[in-house]
């Protein structure tokens, strides 16, 4: 009996690839839905590396476990804790598959993978490809789709636009069964048929305007989702990367290896200071991280190394000539010696800046860089099932659980890291699940594989054993329906060309750069009450701006303009549930600083923040739902504080491999 | 000149740029504009001022906030490819000022440091425009299904690791890996000529992107399993042997990728490829 099920992957970096793979390879057809060619998604960014236990690792007591448990107390408690389990148990086998696959991982003078540390742990535990890992690891994936692809198990449908999941039924009943897209160079708009829908869209940087997030990243697909009825959780943690280039167009990252290699952060200590940085003597430098932190200095985790960057140029207006930069300096090192550890890195700052950060310090500020929150998922959990939560797991103990695939997910279970709406899963960044209120680095492009290869088979148990009345069989009013909708909401936008006079206050990217900025000064390092509200006031006058916006294009071929002007609207909701949820979290935790309330409160905020779109309002309606734990025990993330002077904040959590050292 | 010097002096010459660029000025961009396939191209101008660390993506971004050329008329936003504008993802690429590169990465300090400098932007000629400076690239995909530019692993289920690999042979797969399909070394290329029918792609010339990309995976432990297949698809018309030796591929490279080594030893694997076959008795 032909199969007729089929599945649709909307995105094409590392979690749509990874899906796309491992559904074909089941036998069930996949249509897979790109903006760009997928080899050009935004996974080509990434740059450290990939975490996973090792054999060297594991002898010097390291464990899965270890890596699950750190994984938890850098996300502040906030993670899902069962899917964290089962991801970290994968990720050696992960590393196995990339290699079988060719990625081109760096090599110990023996020939075996080699390693490097990262924050968070101990223990080497990354592995890496240069400094361009998730570049190769895309690759790979984007290999074998094409292998796919040429025996006609996977359909790429590239330059395509998710715009709106279609879904049939209401309440419990309710189940995804197919997408409306748009071809982005005829402006055709068509309905397509799937049995389930897997979204992986990546993050939502874009609505903070300049990120190190790449152009396509609006978020504009995770928030068409969520007005459709998907909730989105824990929207206000956002990462915030201390070390980026500010740039006219965008921030780019600069990794956390410099400072990993001697870097020092400082400004000047006379305000407005012109003089060249190479001018100014060592006594007239302000070293911000070495005199706040005189323990950890330049090292101190990423949450708290960007808020005092931020401090002393937003409040004490010292930043350089009264910029929002600050100097990342290497200068004391020897050039030859950068080039061969950082090479890559150097050769971006020197490209875009033009300056050559071997001699001249580098300019520097804190940047949008990761969405922790994301479409809500649900899981059926594995068999570790401890009678009482666990403490703190200290390298060396007996581990508690072995790391077989099962104990944290039931494998293959239809609900993994499926939305609130039957049949429409969410993998990778667009997915809340994992990394709760901070990421740690390098588990990012972890997550998305794992998500890819392990959840992908739950995708496929549901096609073939979930789905009563096969997507084939739908009548096709349902898909009509879905495509005249969207066809009514393009032609409204194309309808607002040439209306007004040129009033440029309704261009919408003019609009798009005030939500930015809005975004980036309420919304990031440090937030309170007052700016919060003031921002949804903001929010509001935008969203009525955008209704009455005048779009400045109006070909019907290929309309960059138009695609722009639409995810302009799904930002500004998604940006809404962002700092509606930060207002109600009256706490502080990982990523997220309230001033007005800097402690942790797990009394009331041990729970994800859940965003309900109201469709009658237009706003979201948040609530609060008990973070999905039982594995491992609440405990503190303050250790070795220290009082210095003028710093009343507590020293930010180190992870605990590392704070025992 | 070698090709390393002629880098250190187009680096010096952009460095010395810079260091002249005027504050608060303004540039003209001087743009090929086409409203799709089969429609007449125009040229438009603009005058844009140049922000601190000002781009041609940055710039671009201007122009589609508003819109009005330099003789006051109004027109529509310009369209162009880009992704991730660290040079990696190898979208933006376009022909700027004579010579294909990746805008993002294009400063205008360097390109146009004076007031009213000009500065040109034209799609890639050898692919089909889509609209202005965005154009279709699929016959540069296309071409890495033609020579199995994959590893042929049995599954995606846990086996275990892959080969043990040299150091020596990690970095130098590494270089070839890093290639981002942006088309730099097609559009220098004088053998490969646009062909906007998808019929005659199997046998017009395969560019050297996907000449070195068939070396990197006959240069992997179970990627080699297909060299035969690779061999078979680059032997014939459109294969290495179209390759001109004009070297300018290597000379466009944003990524420094030796491509003319990987022709090199692709067309010498070809040779003894057909030689075996010929005492096989497979033709």
């Amino acid at each position: 009996m032909a199969d007729e099920k089929r599945v649709i992957v909307v995105g094409g970096g590392l979690a749509g690839l990874a899906a796309s793979v491992r559904v074909a390879e089941a036998g069930v057809p996949v249509d897979l839905f790109s903006m760009v060619p997928v080899k050009r998604s935004h996974s080509v960014c990434a740059q450290g590396g990939i975490n996973a236990c090792n054999e060297v690792a594991r002898q010097q007591g390291y464990s899965e476990y270890q890596h699950f448990d750190e994984t938890l107390i850098g996300g502040d408690f906030l993670n899902d804790q069962h899917p964290v389990l089962e991801m970290a148990n994968w990720a050696p086998k992960i590393i196995d598959l990339l290699d079988r696959m060719g990625v081109p991982f760096n090599r110990s003078s023996e020939g075996f993978r080699d390693l490097r540390l990262f924050g968070g742990s101990l223990f080497k535990r990354t592995h890496f490809a240069g400094a361009t890992t998730g570049q190769q690891l895309l690759y790979a994936l984007d290999e074998q789709t094409r292998r796919f692809a040429a025996e006609g198990k996977v359909n790429k449908m590239e330059f395509w636009e998710f715009l709106w999941p279609i879904t049939e039924g209401e309440g419990e009943d309710k189940r995804c069964v197919g997408i409306v897209a748009q071809d982005m160079r005829t402006m055709q708009i068509r309905s397509f048929r799937a049995d389930a829908v897997v979204m992986a869209t990546g993050g939502c940087g874009l609505v903070f305007g300049k990120s190190t997030n790449s152009i396509i990243c609006t978020g504009g697909a995770a928030s068409r989702c969520y007005q459709a009825g998907a909730w989105y959780g824990n929207p206000e943690m956002i990462q915030v990367h201390p070390t980026a280039i500010p740039g006219a167009d965008k921030c780019r990252l600069m990794s956390e290896s410099a400072r990993g290699e001697g870097g020092r952060v400082w400004v000047p200590k006379k305000k407005g200071d012109t003089r060249r940085p190479t001018d100014i003597p060592e006594n007239e430098r302000y070293y911000i991280l070495e005199e706040r932190y005189p323990k950890y200095g330049n090292l101190v985790p990423r949450d708290i190394a960007t808020r005092e960057i931020f401090d002393v140029c937003v409040n004490e207006g010292m930043g350089i000539n009264g910029t929002n930069q600050v100097y990342l300096d290497l200068t004391h090192r020897d050039p030859e010696y950068l080039t061969q550890k950082l090479g890559g890195i150097m050769d971006i700052y020197e490209k875009f800046v033009g300056d050559d950060p071997r001699y001249t310090p580098m300019r520097i500020f804190p940047a949008v860089h990761y969405s922790m929150g994301g479409l809500w998922t649900t899981y059926t959990p594995g068999d570790y099932q401890p009678d009482s939560p666990l403490g703190e797991h200290k390298p060396g103990n007996p581990i508690p659980i072995d790391a077989q695939p099962g104990h944290g997910l039931t494998i293959g279970a239809h609900n993994n890291a499926m939305t609130n709406i039957s049949g429409l899963y969410a993998f990778g960044e667009v997915n809340f699940a994992y990394h709760g209120a901070t990421r740690l680095g390098a588990n990012a492009l972890l997550s998305c594989i794992f998500d890819g290869l392990c959840n992908g088979v739950s995708v496929v148990n549901y096609v073939r054993e979930g789905v009563d009345t096969p997507a084939s069989e739908i009548p096709q009013t349902v898909y009509d329906q879905a495509e005249k909708s969207e066809q009514e909401k393009h032609d409204k936008i194309m309808g607002s060309v040439n209306t007004g006079k040129g009033d440029q206050s309704l261009n919408p990217y003019q609009i798009a750069n005030e939500l930015g900025e809005e975004m980036n000064a309420a919304s990031t390092v440090v937030k309170t009450g007052p700016r919060l509200e003031k921002c949804l006031a903001k929010l509001d006058e935008l969203w009525d701006r955008y209704n009455r916006m005048e779009l400045g294009d109006g070909a019907m071929w290929t309309n960059q303009s138009l695609s722009f002007a639409r995810s302009v609207g799904d930002m500004i909701i998604l940006g809404e549930a962002i700092a509606k949820a930060g207002l109600l979290r009256e706490e502080s935790r990982g990523s997220h600083y309230r001033t007005d309330f800097p402690e942790r409160d797990d009394e009331k905020f041990w729970k994800a923040s859940v965003a309900k779109f109201n469709s009658e309002t237009n706003r979201s309606d948040i609530e609060f739902m008990p973070v999905k734990a039982g594995l491992v025990k609440l405990r503190p993330r303050n250790y070795g504080k220290v009082d210095s002077g003028t710093n009343k904040e507590k020293i930010p959590p180190k992870p605990v491999a590392e704070a025992k050292a | 000149m070698s090709d390393a010097e002629a880098h250190a002096y187009d680096a010096d010459m952009r460095r010395a740029n810079r260091k002249k660029a005027v504050e608060g000025r303004s540039v003209i961009f001087k743009i090929k504009r086409c409203d799709g396939p089969g429609k007449p191209s125009r040229w438009e101008s603009f005058k844009v001022p140049v922000e601190q660390g000002a781009n041609v993506i940055s710039s671009l971004k201007l122009i589609a906030a508003k819109p009005i050329t330099t003789d006051g008329t109004k027109t529509t936003p310009v369209v162009w490819d880009s992704g991730c504008l660290e040079e990696v993802c190898g979208a933006c690429t376009m022909v700027i000022n004579g010579r294909v590169r990746q805008s993002c990465s294009c400063l205008i300090d360097e390109y146009a440091p004076l007031e009213g400098d000009v500065i040109t932007l034209e799609p890639m000629s050898k692919f089909p425009v889509i609209r202005d400076l965005w154009v279709d690239r699929d016959r540069l995909f296309h071409a890495l299904t033609r020579v199995k530019a994959w590893v042929p692993i049995d599954g995606t289920y846990n086996m275990g690791a892959g080969p043990k690999e040299s150091p020596d042979h990690q970095q130098m797969r590494y270089a070839l890996s890093e290639c981002m399909s942006c088309g730099c070394c097609l559009e220098a290329c004088p053998q490969y000529t646009k062909e906007d029918e998808p019929e005659k792609w199997d046998t017009s010339f395969v560019g050297a992107h996907a000449i070195s990309q068939a070396r990197l995976f006959n240069e992997h432990g179970t990627g080699k399993r297909l060299k035969g297949d690779r061999y078979d698809a680059l032997s014939g018309p459109g294969g290495v042997s179209d390759c001109g030796n004009a070297q300018n591929c290597v000379k466009v490279c944003p990524k420094g990728i030796p491509l003319t080594e990987s022709i090199g030893a692709v067309g010498r694997g070809t040779t003894v490829h057909a030689i075996k076959r010929f005492f096989e008795g497979k033709k």
